[in-house]
């Protein structure tokens, strides 16, 4: 018996919480992440990858550097939560764990809830440590740096619930990716504009109280939201199949 | 009241029923964007400030108006399909997209033409000019996601849901470019504030975008005709329509 069936096995089974369910798929998504660690790897990739592309596309100097930073370290962490998406929901369509999960007693917005924290542990925090390496390297000071984190920590976990939404529509569908990308990059604007709008207002010596209570409401919208436009959207992708 | 809620699900009925009023709606938005236009741009007096430039506001104005009034249409219809599942509100997103899409493009086009002897630019990232435009990717999306499913029904259902969380969104799109704007630059370029504008202005503005309203609305009847022909051409009345050319 392999680890998707013994999860829907033991879901459907025994009356398991909501609770238990969520910690069940997130340990399993967890699990199976860290067996395919190239996986985990590439999003980082990635984000270095576009991160060097401005000082050699744009400039390497430090004036520039240090005033773009933040917006260049914000939109390429956006730019490869986006690549990570597709991975989101497409391994466990294409082995019918999500039929699964679907037709679990549990509500499916809850089980989506634990997948999208499980996505973003695996690509949001590790673009949240990795950034003020990066951060030094674009000339940032230390207090951009550390507003700068602050506000990725915030931001990330809304891009990976909002992404869970498109991730949720495209789902089996042709050239999925690209599709992912126009839909979702729109609804991801106000994150980026508050994101980098933080970091600019810290450098400029002002207080980020009040932009970091804006970000956090933005994280506490799309917690109570997403889970369950996603959820619709998940059983419309499946009804498709 | 149900009873006619139960009729406006059903294509058929609607088919009947728009083809009796789409000449008059034509006719009547023909006739209002005509005398709109016509007093604007030859009657209506010259701006003091912007000479006859600014009589581009007359199809600008109407365009951008309706872009915005055509996706709070589109998301209206759009709960309806996922509450009812209501066959024509469905058949009306999908109508519309290309619309308002097309709307919001010519708002942008004539709002870059206005801008070049107004601001001396073709483009500024001002925020309303920024918030129309990721407004046209919004369009853009409904319309791709339509087209990259192939079952009908769940199309509809998914666009149905990207509607509705978009229209969620542009509240809170509109005012973080705004404040976006605030932050980046102070608003260097202010058009006139339309409080002073003289009635001789305001009611070729007002007509114009009335007739574009019913000539709208027209272009939504039409394509949800040739949608509602496209969905039912298996049932006996289109069948009938196609013989004898009436419902």
């Amino acid at each position: 018996m392999n680890a998707e069936t013994r999860l829907a096995a033991q879901l459907a089974s025994s009356r398991v919480g909501a609770l238990a369910a969520m910690k069940g798929v997130f340990a399993r998504d967890m699990k199976v992440a860290f067996r395919q660690r190239q996986d985990l790897l590439n999003p980082l990739l990635f984000f270095i990858m576009v991160v060097t592309l401005f000082p050699l596309g744009v400039s390497p100097e430090v004036s520039f550097l240090s005033q773009a930073g933040a917006g260049i370290l914000w939109v390429a962490a956006l730019l490869s939560v986006l690549l990570s998406l597709d991975h989101l929901f497409r391994h466990d369509f294409d082995d019918g764990t999500l039929e699964q999960l679907v037709l679990q007693p549990q509500p499916l917005f809850l089980l989506i809830l634990a997948k999208t924290t499980a996505h973003w542990m695996l690509t949001g925090l590790p673009l949240v440590i990795l950034a003020p390496v990066l951060g030094v390297m674009v000339h940032l000071d230390g207090n951009s740096i550390a507003v700068l984190c602050l506000t990725l920590l915030i931001g990330t976990p809304v891009l990976s619930l909002i992404g869970a939404i498109g991730a949720a529509l495209t789902l089996g569908l042709r050239s999925a990716g690209v599709l992912l990308s126009l839909l979702i990059i729109p609804l991801y604007i106000p994150v980026l504009i508050f994101g980098t709008g933080t970091v600019a207002a810290a450098a400029e010596g002002a207080s980020v109280g009040a932009y970091l209570a804006l970000m956090g409401a933005f994280l506490v919208l799309a917690l109570t939201l997403a889970p369950f436009a996603a959820a619709a959207a998940l059983k419309i992708s499946l009804s498709n199949g | 009241m149900w009873q006619i809620f139960h009729k406006l699900g059903s294509p058929k009925w609607f088919f009947g029923i728009s083809t009796r009023f789409m000449p008059w709606l034509l006719a009547g938005g023909v006739l209002l964007l005509m005398a709109g236009v016509v007093w604007g741009l030859a009657f209506a007096p010259k701006d003091y400030l912007q000479g006859n430039s600014y009589r581009i506001i007359f199809i600008h104005v109407p365009t951008a108006f309706m872009a915005q009034s055509v996706y709070i249409m589109m998301a209206s219809a759009a709960l309806v399909t996922l509450v009812w599942r209501m066959k024509l509100a469905d058949v009306f997103v999908k109508a519309v997209a290309p619309v308002g899409l097309v709307l919001t493009f010519l708002a942008l086009f004539t709002g870059s033409v206005w801008g070049k002897p107004t601001w001396g630019t073709w483009w500024i990232w001002d925020a309303r000019l920024t918030s129309m435009l990721i407004l046209l990717f919004l369009y853009g999306g409904v319309i791709a996601l339509d087209r990259a499913i192939n079952d009908e029904k769940s199309a509809a259902r998914a666009v149905a849901v990207l509607v509705v969380v978009g229209v969620v969104n542009i509240p809170i799109i509109k005012y973080s470019v705004d404040w976006w704007n605030t932050l980046h630059q102070p608003a260097t370029f202010k058009l006139t504030e339309k409080p002073s504008m003289p009635a001789e202005m305001w009611v070729p503005l007002l007509l114009s975008v009335l007739g574009l309203y019913l000539i709208f609305g027209w272009l939504a009847c039409v394509r949800m005709q040739t949608e509602i022909l496209s969905r039912e051409q298996r049932t006996r009345w289109v069948k009938e329509f196609v013989l004898k050319g009436r419902v």
